[in-house]
């Protein structure tokens, strides 16, 4: 099981702002990014970012030893779209299905960036923010009903009981004589079937959880917050680097000529 | 952080009353109601113990006291849940009164509803709308009554250990301030230790608030002098009420012993007889089968770091152990010190951390020395592997297909099935689903499913527990002929009595090392 | 005793357990595709450099939960709820979508959910499994290709709607009707007993 990307017990500085306002920050550079396939705003973004990791407690062996499936991820991205988008200029591969050109390779490289620069500050949210704060945020200041807030944190809790569920499963599979070896069907099955087991599980685990909610009062009229959900000085920075981010990588690429706005490429 | 004693004055809280006239619960989808006929009266401050076999009713019993039963979504047809006479809470129904009583269940994972301990404490108090002010003092005052303030208030739930989580519960429950208090098998899967630690907590709360207790658990000796009442229940038969019998500890455990033994109770100083094993055995007998060399085990994956892999911190290191044909080898140790994680590298299914697991040719047979790369077809005919949990070893959706299971894929072997249905008495549910079966017959389900394929070797994690005596007495005689036959058993067990009844040789684990989270 | 002849719909409102169990499948479905993907990934890499637009074949796996979550609970919502919740545990365990995975996970609950809506909440058999699990590959389908984060959304005309079409056959068989067939199974093992689907094995398929 790949660990979750939360660090806990962090003390950096970004992880006592409210979640909301890592969250909306966050948003807000993704939404702009996402605007604009370009090797320059994504560069510029991916360069802050990097700047922020410490006030996030990230450090870059952290990064990569937690975060290289979606750097692999990425680069696959920005390979396919080197050879799937519409093609200009000159031709570099061209082989049967696969073309690149030098035009679908610069939005190729402007879309591994982006994917970068898109995906990482999701990871440096993720690092910094626990997850019951999150729900205590969304609960009081974004006001979403509490009940699926909750709901759902004390489900998540359940996910690394289920990741060692599944490993433990597939060891008393194996101590029944259902391989995890042998050919690609067999395992499809094998995985197929205990991916049900895991699932049964999970539903019984979760409707004692409920009754454990319920028994504790939970689910009826109006509820008190042990500890409360506050914004500080430290969320208006955090709103306004994330503005000054967007800003700065939308100015740069603009004025670099680079800006190009994803439906109009087509 | 250590947690600042906010030593607020000690409370009291109004105990709570319990009448139950002709009640009655039928679950959605069952032919037979779970309790029948209930009449029960418990007065405020009254602790009671209740016992009876598996499937009489307790849970569902403890359920609705909480008010957290028939919560269904029922379409009113045929099949839905039903509800007979009248069980109240202080002259009121339960459900209406969330709070007044606090339910600990069985499984101690899901009393924990949230990551850090403090909050998870905190919960019911949010939930019966205590302003802010107020909760941080029950918090404090609930951690300390359990014996748990000497962890940060910020501590991950999931680094505690079996009996942490279940004191953590009761102080979840306790900062509600209920006044019924309704534990399901508080203790079931802890080490004698953790067992008293638990039971204190409990005795230490109810002198304090004078909270009704209502307790369910199969063992009677660590509970028989803490309450005021036994009840026994018997199965809702739909015909004979559901109180079998009733009265002070000692009343009905001198004059109703027989009774009780014959229902399966775990009554104290009684060990159900099995059948010993034919001949004396000396240790060293029988020929070696499997044998553990300076062993250091995990249930971690090496970790990949970057491109180095980084081999995990072991549980347990430097163990040695034999399997002899003929033997049983018993693992005994506290919580957590790594027990599973030994028998299930001992059965070829995790890889050791160091160390080795060799099989000598007399149980390889042609198939490699070490079990952990022998193909599944090839392991299950020479080690065959009991979880603890029955249900993570189901792989089909009947009984009779789970028992041919193993001989189809080995393609012999399924005449024994039908002698191993009868010696297990499963004959009668050889169509039903393993899922629904009732935990009892879940366990020797899964205990037939593996011997189904004839290994030489059986590993069993924690064979008996939550079992009632006749089950017990049952699996360890069967196990007894099986080792009296040359099947090498290794039990990885709690059960001192389970440890004894087998013989052979004890490997005791020592106390993992509290690792960091 | 009381049976009651009048068959009242089950209602409409969540209870706790609809909710922890809802949220369960989903991050649950998270998990198991999270190791699915482990062995497709020997199937999706090489697809992905040959030809990319084929992997939506596999996208089906991220909107199991949807169709999963709603055939259990039965209850309006169940699908959105569900996708979101399961996107918002991708977040966690890290996505290369980054957080547009949120949105992305809601427009996919959005499809199955309307399908569903469309049937009043009344119907939760195989047609309208394939029918839910085919407009949450539509809905996946559309937002990789045209929302401006969307994976595929620089491709050229023609490969977004290959993709498309992928991304709808393959959310009609892998979530549509895995997810019927899996909630079959697990009326049989008894676990929904407290659902309004614990009957799921005994209906009929068709109607
Ligand atoms: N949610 C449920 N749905 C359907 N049937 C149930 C449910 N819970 C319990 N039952 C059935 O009701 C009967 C009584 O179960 P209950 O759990 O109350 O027994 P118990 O006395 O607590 O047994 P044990 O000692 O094994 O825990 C059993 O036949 C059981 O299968
Ligand atoms: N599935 C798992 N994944 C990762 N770690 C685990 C898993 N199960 C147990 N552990 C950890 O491994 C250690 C040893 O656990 P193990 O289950 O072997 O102990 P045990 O002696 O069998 O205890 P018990 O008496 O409670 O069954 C414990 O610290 C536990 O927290
Ligand atoms: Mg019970
Ligand atoms: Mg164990």
């Amino acid at each position: 099981m790949r660990q979750e990307l939360n660090l806990r017990g962090n003390a950096a500085l970004l992880a006592r702002a409210n979640p909301l306002s890592k969250l909306a920050a966050v948003v807000l550079i993704t939404v702009v990014l996402a605007l604009s396939i370009d090797w320059v705003s994504a560069s510029v973004a991916l360069f802050f970012e990097l700047l922020l990791f410490p006030l996030a407690g990230l450090t870059l062996a952290l990064l990569w030893q937690r975060g290289w499936p979606l750097i692999l991820a990425a680069a696959v991205g920005g390979w396919s779209t080197s050879i799937l988008a519409p093609d200009s200029g000159r031709t570099l591969i061209d082989a049967g299905i696969w073309t690149m050109s030098e035009g679908s390779l610069e939005t190729g490289v402007g879309f591994l960036l982006r994917g970068l620069a898109i995906a990482l500050p999701a990871i440096l949210l993720v690092s910094c923010t626990d997850p019951t704060d999150l729900a205590d945020a969304l609960a009081q200041k974004a006001r979403l009903p509490h009940r699926f807030v909750l709901g759902t944190l004390a489900a998540m809790r359940l996910v690394g009981l289920m990741a060692e569920e599944w490993q433990t499963i597939g060891m008393a599979r194996r101590a029944r004589g259902v391989g995890s070896r042998g050919s690609v069907l067999q395992r499809v099955k094998a995985t197929l079937g205990q991916s049900f087991g895991l699932l049964v599980q999970a539903i019984r685990r979760a409707s004692r959880l409920a009754v454990t909610m319920e028994a504790r009062g939970f689910g009826g009229g109006p509820r008190t917050w042990a500890r409360e959900s506050a914004y500080s000085l430290l969320d208006a920075w955090v709103l306004a680097g994330g503005l000054v981010m967007a800003g700065v990588a939308v100015t740069a690429a603009v004025s670099a000529g680079t800006w190009n706005m994803v439906w109009a490429g087509n | 952080m250590p947690a600042p004693s906010h030593a607020a004055a000690p409370h009291t809280v109004r105990p709570a009353a319990v009448t139950a006239r002709g009640w009655g619960w039928r679950h959605a989808g069952r032919a037979k109601p779970a309790v029948h006929a209930l009449d029960l009266d418990i007065s405020p401050g009254e602790r009671v113990l209740l016992l009876g076999p598996s499937g009489a009713g307790k849970s569902t019993l403890l359920h609705a006291l909480a008010g957290v039963l028939g919560d269904t979504d029922d379409d009113g047809g045929a099949g839905e849940s039903d509800e007979t006479g009248s069980l109240l809470v202080d002259g009121g129904s339960p459900r209406g009164q969330r709070g007044r009583a606090g339910l600990m269940q069985q499984d101690p994972e899901t009393q924990v509803v949230l990551s850090r301990v403090a909050d998870d404490v905190a919960f019911g108090a949010e939930n019966l709308a205590v302003p802010r002010d107020a909760i941080w003092p029950r918090v404090h005052e609930a951690l300390a009554d359990v014996g748990l303030s000497h962890l940060p208030l910020d501590h991950p739930t999931s680094a505690l250990s079996g009996g942490q989580k279940q004191r953590l519960a009761l102080a979840g429950i306790l900062a509600m301030r209920p006044g019924l208090i309704l534990l399901d098998e508080p203790t079931a899967n802890l080490d004698p230790a953790g067992v008293l630690d638990v039971r204190d907590a409990v005795a230490r709360c109810l002198d304090k608030t004078g909270a009704t207790l209502v307790v369910v658990e199969h063992r009677v000796s660590v509970w028989k002098d803490l309450v005021d009442r036994i009840v026994v229940l018997q199965p809702g038969s739909g015909a004979s009420p559901a109180v079998l019998l009733e009265g002070p500890p000692d009343r009905v455990l001198a004059e109703a012993r027989t009774m009780l033994t014959a229902a399966g109770v775990w009554v104290p100083g009684y060990v159900p007889s099995t059948r010993g094993r034919a001949a004396e055995q000396t240790p060293g007998a029988g020929s070696l089968l499997l044998a553990a060399e300076n062993l250091a085990v995990s249930r971690q994956r090496p970790r990949r770091k970057g491109f180095r892999k980084v081999p995990p911190v072991p549980v347990q290191e430097g163990i040695t152990a034999q399997v002899r044909a003929g033997q049983a080898l018993a693992v005994t140790g506290p919580n957590g010190a790594g027990k599973s994680t030994f028998a299930l590298t001992l059965a070829g299914l995790l890889e050791p951390v160091s160390g080795a697991v060799s099989a000598t040719t007399d149980l390889s047979r042609g198939a490699g020395i070490t079990p952990y790369q022998w193909k599944a077809e090839q392991l299950i005919e020479r080690i065959g592997t009991v979880f603890q949990e029955p249900e993570h070893q189901f792989v089909t959706g009947k009984v009779l297909d789970e028992l041919l299971f193993g001989p189809r894929h080995l393609g012999h072997g399924e005449d024994r099935v039908d002698e191993l249905l009868e010696r297990l008495r499963l004959t009668h549910l050889v169509d039903a689903n393993p899922y629904t079966l009732s935990g009892g017959e879940k366990r020797r389900l899964s205990v037939a499913t593996v011997l189904a394929a004839s290994p030489q070797v059986l590993v069993l994690d924690e064979p008996t527990f939550g079992q009632d005596a006749n089950t017990w007495a049952e699996l360890a005689s069967f196990l007894s002929e099986l080792l009296d036959a040359g099947t090498a058993v290794v039990s990885v067990t709690h059960d001192a009595e389970f440890t004894a009844a087998l013989g052979g040789t004890e490997l005791k684990l020592a106390a993992a090392e509290a690792v960091a989270p | 005793m009381t049976t009651s002849a009048i068959k009242k719909p089950a209602s409409r409102s969540w209870r706790v357990v609809d909710i922890v169990v809802a949220a369960l499948i989903a991050i649950a479905g998270g998990v198991i595709f999270w190791a699915w993907s482990q062995g497709a990934t020997a199937l999706s890499g090489p697809i992905k450099i040959v030809y990319p637009p084929l992997t939506g074949l596999l996208a089906g796996g991220w909107m199991i939960p949807a169709v999963l979550g709603m055939l259990i609970i039965r209850k309006p919502g169940a699908a959105v709820f569900c996708e979101t919740v399961a996107a918002t545990g991708e977040l966690f365990m890290g996505s290369p979508y980054g957080t547009s995975v949120l949105f992305s996970g809601f427009v996919q609950g959005l499809g199955a959910e309307i399908i569903f809506a469309i049937f009043v909440y009344r119907k939760f058999n195989l047609p309208a499994s394939l029918l839910a699990g085919a407009a949450a590959g539509l809905f996946c389908g559309l937002n990789d290709a045209f929302a401006p984060w969307g994976w595929n959304v620089a491709d050229s005309g023609e490969y977004k709607l290959v993709y498309i079409v992928c991304t709808v056959i393959s959310g009609a068989i892998i979530a549509g009707a895995l997810a019927w067939i899996a909630t079959r199974g697990l009326a049989k093992t008894g676990v929904l007993s407290s659902f309004a689907s614990r009957k799921a094995a005994t209906e009929p398929v068709f109607s």
